[in-house]
């Protein structure tokens, strides 16, 4: 072994990392997004989508969706420095695989192309719960709610057939049944 | 109606019920309202800085010598910027800082206005938390949740932005407890009988425990301190220590086995690697520490006790993970360890005696050794004389950061709580004076000496006008090696001597230096003037500034050198020799 030059340690082997869905309840007061999703950058922690907007107005309180990948030990690290933040008062942490807990996205696609394209984009939407919000002779702009993968697969079926502008948002989760996270 | 007060009079209202004495501050247009209140209240003296790195060191000095939270106030822009390094320092190491700063009026912000700078956003990642007060109303309480959030569960530095137009608007004062406020994530969760059960269990069954203690203990407060050399007399374990933990448990004991880590002791990093239990107490297992993570302790249980959940199983996973207050937990651990095992040393001493005779086996090594010399002065040398002088007085010892810190940690024994300030975290050099000065003005009267480096403590040298100024009596003790040694020393060792930039050309002549200042100025050159020299620097009523001539080529051993396991140290420059021609060669 070439004699490290480094006086930190190498690196240790890391353990297999997975998508986790972060929901954490915070006070909507300046700078809060900031706050959490600057501790999530300065660490080095992962966030593949975000998701944020006030749930009840009279407590100011917001609900962060945040998706991020990590090892066992990272998402523990997140929930518990998260934990630690005056304005954030419950965090939650589901595995995306959990079939107790239901994710959508909701994307917007810009369609511009012949009558006949349209209607296959259309066709291919259908099972997402699409709903068509503005329409012109030559283009239509879709809605749709699904999981982020069936979202990724759809826009590769339909980039040919005049795909011309994608909005998405982040994740959003909850729990099925009658069980509220506490 | 309630009376109504100015913004800057509720920033001394608050002050004064959370009982401030002392703030360090630098001023300037964005908090001149404050500074012009400051006049009409008398029980809060503030102490000029020459820079705001140097107020908030000072602050950390006085925070870390006296349990009480530090006050820094610095103007908008440059004066937060100036205090970042000090809010980080402190946040790093655990030490409660309230920092009010000045900030431009709130209709200015956002447009580029003169010494305007996003401070709260600049601060967030090295406080505990801050915030930009944008209503009158709002200030009074937050000020108050400031300085709980600075003390409550892990301390640590917090911050409070006001623009002008704040300091000056009317409003309404409260002096509310925060009650619902959460320490670090969790409720003061109480630690169960089962717990601690499991912990005297653990502790029974191990035939090569140790404490490993750390900063916690210090921060838990004085009683902590006095529970873990209980604990430690009845268990009869060996125990080490962190950088920042020395002094919670008395250097000079026999059961003390020097503190540990990268310049730790061979004794104290061979029992930390083949014990079979490793009780935690307040430590954080950081990576000065641990080494490589893969092949630290690999076949200890280990147990660990800290305040901040974050801190468990970070770094190290753990067998048994106990989210409390060092003193409470200590207090409720040794009452139910009492209960149940009566002459526990006695009966447990054979259990640990074999551990015990290793132990002494590494000790025989000597790691601390060097080799003296009657020409020049040896930097180790230099401290134990100090030590030796000064250990009968009530002596507290800051340092900067570098090889004279690592030798004053190694060589000066401490046996008390808060007598040790060093920046062990973020490792920041000019640390030293300017916490010299905090900590003479929570303890007038006592003897403080900064441990430095010539080049550490040019970093804030102009803080001796501070110290003048408050007639603070301070001694700067510098080990002058003309060096940024520690550098120096990694160059060396790791970069085939190379010594890139780490020699100071043109250093000053400190002695005149000092005499600038208004302070004195001593030179020692030989170890046999060393002593003389020193008692001159103690009986002098003045500011001191000492010339320590030492060793220019003085090495820090023992060393584990980096990615290596705890048992694989360097004890000396022979060891290195080695190290170089056989690759992957164990080395102990």
């Amino acid at each position: 072994m070439a004699k490290s030059k480094s006086a930190y340690s190498e690196p240790t082997k890391l353990g297999k990392s997975d998508h986790h869905i972060i929901v954490v309840w915070v006070d909507n007061e300046t700078g809060v997004l900031a706050r959490v999703i600057g501790l999530f950058s300065g660490r080095g922690y992962n966030i593949e989508s975000l998701a944020v907007a006030e749930v009840d107005k009279l407590k100011h309180l917001s609900r962060i969706t945040i998706v991020s990948i990590g090892t066992p030990q990272v998402i523990e690290q997140i929930k518990l420095q998260l934990r630690k933040l005056l304005c954030v008062h419950r965090v939650a942490d589901f595995n995306r695989n959990d079939p107790d807990i239901l994710f959508r996205e909701l994307a917007l696609f810009k369609i511009v192309s012949s009558s006949k394209n349209q209607e296959k984009v259309k066709k291919a939407c259908k099972k997402y719960n699409s709903v068509i919000l503005d329409k012109s002779k030559k283009s239509f702009v879709i809605q749709i709610t699904a999981l982020r993968r069936e979202i990724d697969k759809l826009i590769t079926t339909i980039k040919p057939w005049g795909l011309v502008s994608i909005s998405r948002t982040g994740a959003v989760a909850m729990t099925r049944g009658s069980e509220v996270f506490k | 109606m309630p009376k109504l007060l100015s913004g800057a009079e509720i920033v001394f209202k608050a002050l004064e019920d959370q009982k401030v004495e002392y703030i360090f501050g630098y001023p300037g247009g964005a908090v001149l309202p404050i500074y012009d209140e400051l006049k009409n209240h008398k029980t809060i003296k503030h102490i000029l800085a020459r820079h705001e790195q140097g107020a908030g060191h000072a602050a950390e000095g006085y925070a870390r010598s006296s349990g009480k939270p530090g006050v820094v106030l610095v103007t908008s822009g440059p004066g937060a910027t100036n205090v970042v390094t000090a809010l980080a320092d402190a946040y790093m190491d655990s030490i409660p800082l309230v920092c009010i700063s000045g900030q431009v009026p709130t209709h200015l912000i956002g447009t580029d206005a003169f010494q305007e700078c996003d401070t709260t956003g600049i601060t967030r990642p090295c406080t505990k938390y801050n915030w930009l007060v944008k209503d009158i109303n709002d200030l009074a309480k937050i000020l108050h949740t400031a300085f709980e959030v600075a003390v409550s569960g892990r301390p640590g530095p917090v911050l409070v932005d006001i623009p002008k137009d704040i300091q000056f608007k009317k409003g309404t004062y409260e002096f509310q407890k925060n009650k619902n406020l959460k320490l670090n994530g969790s409720k003061n969760k109480k630690i169960s009988e089962k717990e601690l059960d499991q912990f005297i269990e653990m502790m029974k069954k191990s035939s090569k425990p140790i404490f490993y203690t750390g900063g916690g203990v210090i921060n838990s407060g004085p009683e902590a301190s006095k529970l873990l050399r209980e604990l430690v007399s009845i268990t009869g374990f060996p125990i080490t220590s962190t950088l920042q933990g020395l002094g919670a448990f008395p250097g000079s004991d026999s059961n003390f086995l020097g503190m540990l880590g990268m310049h730790g002791t061979y004794e104290a990093n061979n029992a930390m690697h083949d014990c079979d239990l490793m009780i935690n107490i307040g430590a954080r297992f950081d990576d000065r520490i641990t080494g490589k993570i893969d092949e630290f302790s690999p076949k200890s249980k280990k147990i660990h006790v800290d305040i901040d959940p974050s801190s468990i199983g970070k770094n190290v996973k753990v067998d048994l993970a106990l989210v409390s207050d060092v003193n409470i937990f200590l207090s409720n651990l040794i009452k139910r360890f009492k209960a149940k095992n009566k002459n526990f040393i006695d009966v447990n001493k054979k259990n640990i005696d074999k551990w015990w005779t290793q132990i002494d086996k590494w000790r025989e090594k000597k790691s601390l050794g060097f080799i003296k010399s009657d020409k020049t002065i040896k930097p180790q040398f230099a401290v134990q004389r100090l030590y030796e002088l000064t250990k009968n007085k009530e002596t507290y010892i800051t340092t900067e950061v570098g090889q004279h810190q690592m030798w004053a940690a190694q060589h000066y024994k401490f046996d008390e709580p808060n007598r040790w300030m060093t920046s062990g975290g973020l490792g920041t050099m000019g640390f030293g004076l300017p916490a010299a000065i905090g900590v003479q003005i929570a303890h007038p009267g006592k003897l403080v000496i900064d441990i430095a480096g010539e080049a550490s403590v040019l970093m804030t040298m102009q803080e001796m006008s501070t110290a003048v100024q408050y007639k603070l009596p301070i001694k700067i003790f510098i080990l002058n090696n003309e060096y940024m040694g520690m550098v120096r020393q990694w160059q060396e060792l790791l970069h085939e001597k190379n010594y890139s930039e780490s020699y100071t050309a043109a250093l000053p002549d400190f002695v005149k230096l000092a005499e600038a200042y208004g302070c004195v100025g001593i030179r020692a050159t030989k170890p046999s003037e060393l002593d003389e020299k020193i008692h001159e620097m103690m009986n002098t009523d003045r500011p001191v500034i000492f010339d320590c001539m030492v060793d220019k080529m003085e090495n820090c051993y023992p060393m584990i050198p980096s990615g290596k396991a705890h048992n694989q140290m360097l004890l000396g420059p022979e060891d290195e020799k080695e190290e170089i021609s056989a690759e992957g060669k164990t080395l102990v």
